[in-house]
């Protein structure tokens, strides 16, 4: 197969690459010739090569089923998918400022509450979110920062601009693989990366530990970090023990802490050791069975207790979720302006929310048009996706919206950009978006780029490694 | 160090060091039968009762030809074959790839994989002995990248513990081969003489030194033709042999003095070192050898048991 870009059209859509049929985009040039260059068995000879190195490098995700387990690679298209860094630079303050709100926000619904009084967001709507714990409440974590660790979603819509999606402010996953798409890269196109400066992505580790240890309660040099993580059952499993391996911290599961005076300790061949940060990767409800879902064996005991005391720091704080609903996150751009009295530098989708009677009516009247989101899903699932839907589809739908109008949200469907993936004999173009990931405490940190994710059936939107979806690595590029 | 993970790279250490072994062990078994003369009564069976594992085969209801055997023994998924063993390496490592060597879990992925592949459905003699031989060097590059790439911390004790446990184990099953009492037939049927039977004796007692890569080792060592009190006397009392039992309980006492609270191991450890060294091998070859490997056994498994109750998480 050889490279041939003048078959390469993405129609419609917004293309990362090219910005006509045969003419590249300025900062895509040099990669664009490279990639014609190839000759026909090296263009296949380095698909291999990646595919090889994801396999040997046991980069998976991991779908567990009664059938037993199927660990699967993990999907990758070669071709780098690049950002102008001028660009980039605004999108990444834009992120910031985002979480930074975002964190002021929670921090003001667990305690004074001034959003509630000052009329900007309506207060049953967030105590009654499904994310909302009232068990926070009057908590005071260090720097008032909740969601330590986020991944928020950006997308391109055709005018060519970054609109945010959606913000993952509990477990978000799929950083390892922003780091080993990078790995994978050099090790099968290493002459390209002489022909761009690439922001590296390799100090997340080094940063997210600087997170973490900086919300250790006790003032000691180094603090232990320990990554929990629900065990090798869970599909991000490959991401928890990358992220202890490369920050040197320890993976624990539920059964190897225990609390005892209110303080968290690790069972280790030397007896109990003090846990100072916990970056949990189980969600809230499984983390402490004496307070929440009494079943879990996934959890420890009295955890939720040593963090009220302030004996352990837990990141992402229990209850930062409450943000991260997808009708809270209608009101961010407001919650922007209110907290930090500054324009929102990326927008939002607009977004129709249910619970407001008119806009529902607007939303059931077009469900052929739009795209219906449950507040607390998350990777992608129960989305009613209008203009592809059945008209039986639709109708089920306008009755759980009737129903609970609360937990629904709709926006018009997005054009998502493309960017071109080598498929089975040229580049073609497919839908992508990006999860960039933010870190808070102290100081801030954003990813130079993130994870691109690809929808790798042609057409389709779908971008959820979970049902199909690839990815690709991303270069913020200095010109 | 948790003891969660000390307890599985103890493992992944055990069952890397088993796969090298039953991959030595059928190696060695087919080579060895080629060289007895035809007619004589060893059959394949020997080989699941050297692994320890009667009942699970008697469980499959499948006759002891060559052919169910060694697929019993290298693909079948049943905790006991090759594959299975190997598996278990690469589970054991992936819950523990936050700290064990990156190369050293691709290189245990790759080699599941691979034999994965290759052991699939028929696999002829050839094929399989190559195979087989594939699996040592592999395991031995693990080996070899774990001492290389892995501090000598408590990850590296545990490794080294789990290691010597199992080999140490594995040398007593393959000195009870040679010790005759899992092969009461090499008595052939057209020969009654004792006598005659000798150059297949020392055959044998080849074929248990070769089974160990210690052939060499032990002619350099012993410079005396291959006879039965030498060749047990080396593998179990030899302090040079890496895969003698002393040796081997020499490098578990070194893992366990560098830990704490190791009082009840320790004394587990220097009772077996005591019998060991106390054995009269002559003896024990006119009589009770048998008996005394399989109480060296138990007494071995008795130190698993110490290190499990003292540095392993409770099993509730």
């Amino acid at each position: 197969m050889r490279v041939d870009w003048k078959s390469y059209n993405p129609g419609a859509f917004y293309d990362e690459t090219i910005s006509s049929p045969g003419f590249a985009r300025k900062h895509a040039r040099r990669l664009v010739s490279y990639l014609r260059s190839l000759k026909s068995d090296e263009v296949s000879n380095r698909k291999q090569a990646a595919s090889l190195a994801i396999k040997t490098m046991g980069i998976s995700f991991t779908v567990y089923s009664d059938a037993g387990n199927i660990d699967r690679e993990w999907p990758f298209d070669i071709i780098p998918r690049i950002i102008p860094r001028k660009e980039w630079d605004v999108t990444s303050k834009g992120l910031e400022q985002r979480v930074r709100a975002l964190n002021l926000f929670i921090n003001d619904i667990y305690n004074a509450q001034k959003v509630f009084k000052d009329k900007i967001v309506p207060r049953d709507l967030i105590l009654e979110s499904g994310n909302f714990r009232k068990e926070c409440m009057g908590i005071k974590p260090a720097f008032g920062t909740w969601a330590h660790i986020c991944g928020t979603d950006l997308i391109r819509d055709r005018d060519g601009l970054f609109y945010v999606l959606e913000d993952n402010l509990r477990v978000p996953s799929g950083v390892s693989y922003m780091l080993e798409n990078r790995t994978v890269t050099k090790r099968v196109f290493p002459e390209l990366f002489e022909n761009y400066d690439i922001l590296p992505v390799t100090d997340y580790p080094t940063k997210l530990y600087d997170t973490l240890a900086a919300i250790s309660p006790r003032r000691i040099k180094n603090p232990e970090v320990v990554v929990l993580t629900p065990g090798i059952y869970n599909s991000a499993y490959f991401e928890h023990s990358f992220l202890a391996q490369r920050m040197g911290a320890e993976l624990v599961e539920g059964g190897d802490l225990v609390v005892q005076d209110d303080c968290v300790f690790m069972r280790t061949i030397d007896g109990l050791a003090r846990v100072d940060v916990i970056y949990r990767r189980i969600d809230d409800l499984f983390l402490d069975p004496s307070v929440f879902n009494k079943d879990s064996v996934l959890g420890v005991k009295g955890l939720m207790q040593a963090w009220i005391k302030g004996n352990v720091g837990l990141a992402n704080a229990p209850g930062a979720g409450v943000a991260d609903d997808k009708v809270v996150y209608t009101y961010v751009p407001k919650l922007i302006k209110y907290y930090l009295g500054e324009d929102p530098i990326l927008p939002n989708v607009p977004s129709y929310i249910c619970s407001d009677k008119k806009q529902c009516q607007h939303v059931l009247q077009n469900l052929d048009k739009l795209v219906v989101k449950p507040a607390n899903e998350s990777g992608g699932y129960g989305m009613l996706m209008g203009p592809q839907a059945s008209t039986e589809e639709r109708e089920e739908f306008a009755r759980k919206i009737k129903a609970n109008p609360r937990n629904y949200m709709a926006q018009p469907l997005i054009s998502l950009s493309t960017a071109p993936i080598l498929g089975d004999r040229n580049v073609e173009p497919r839908h992508i978006d990006l999860r960039p990931f933010i870190l808070q405490a102290r100081d801030s940190y954003v990813t130079p780029g993130g994870l691109t994710r690809v929808a790798m059936v042609k057409g389709s939107y779908v971008v959820n490694s979970s049902q199909g979806g690839g990815s690709k690595d991303t270069w913020i590029v200095d010109e | 160090m948790l003891s969660r993970v000390a307890e599985r790279v103890y493992w992944m250490a055990r069952y890397l060091e088993r796969a090298e072994n039953t991959a030595r062990l059928m190696n060695v078994y087919s080579n060895l039968l080629l060289d007895l003369p035809r007619g004589t009564k060893v059959g394949w069976h020997t080989l699941i009762d050297i692994s320890g594992v009667n009942k699970e085969f008697a469980a499959t209801g499948r006759s002891d030809d060559e052919r169910s055997v060694v697929r019993f023994l290298l693909s079948e998924q049943n905790g006991i074959s090759l594959l299975s063993v190997l598996a278990m390496v690469r589970e054991n490592a992936r819950t523990t790839r936050e700290i064990i060597p990156s190369e050293a879990f691709e290189q245990i992925n790759d080699i599941y994989l691979n034999i994965r592949e290759k052991s699939a459905g028929q696999v002829s003699r050839s094929a399989r002995n190559l195979l087989l031989e594939e699996i040592i060097v592999h395991c031995q590059q693990l080996t070899g990248m774990l001492e290389g790439c892995l501090s000598h911390n408590h990850v590296h004790r545990f490794i080294e513990m789990g290691r010597y446990l199992e080999r140490a184990d594995m040398t007593t099953r393959i000195v009870d081969v040679g010790s005759g009492s899992l092969l009461p037939d090499l008595n052939l049927d057209n020969k009654t003489d004792g006598d005659s039977n000798e150059p297949y004796q020392d055959t044998l007692w080849m074929s248990v030194l070769r089974s160990l890569s210690g052939y060499q080792m032990y002619r350099q060592n012993v410079k005396d033709r291959v006879n039965a009190d030498d060749v047990v006397a080396f593998l179990l009392q030899d302090s040079e042999f890496p895969r003698s039992v002393a040796f081997c309980l020499e490098r578990l006492k070194g893992c366990i003095n560098g830990l704490s609270d190791n009082s009840r191991a320790l004394r587990q450890v220097r009772k077996v070192v005591r019998n060991t060294r106390q054995a009269q091998i002559k003896e024990l070859l006119s009589d009770g050898l048998f008996q005394y490997i399989d109480d060296l056994q138990v007494e071995i498994a008795g130190i698993h048991d110490q290190v499990a109750k003292t540095w392993f998480l409770p099993h509730t």
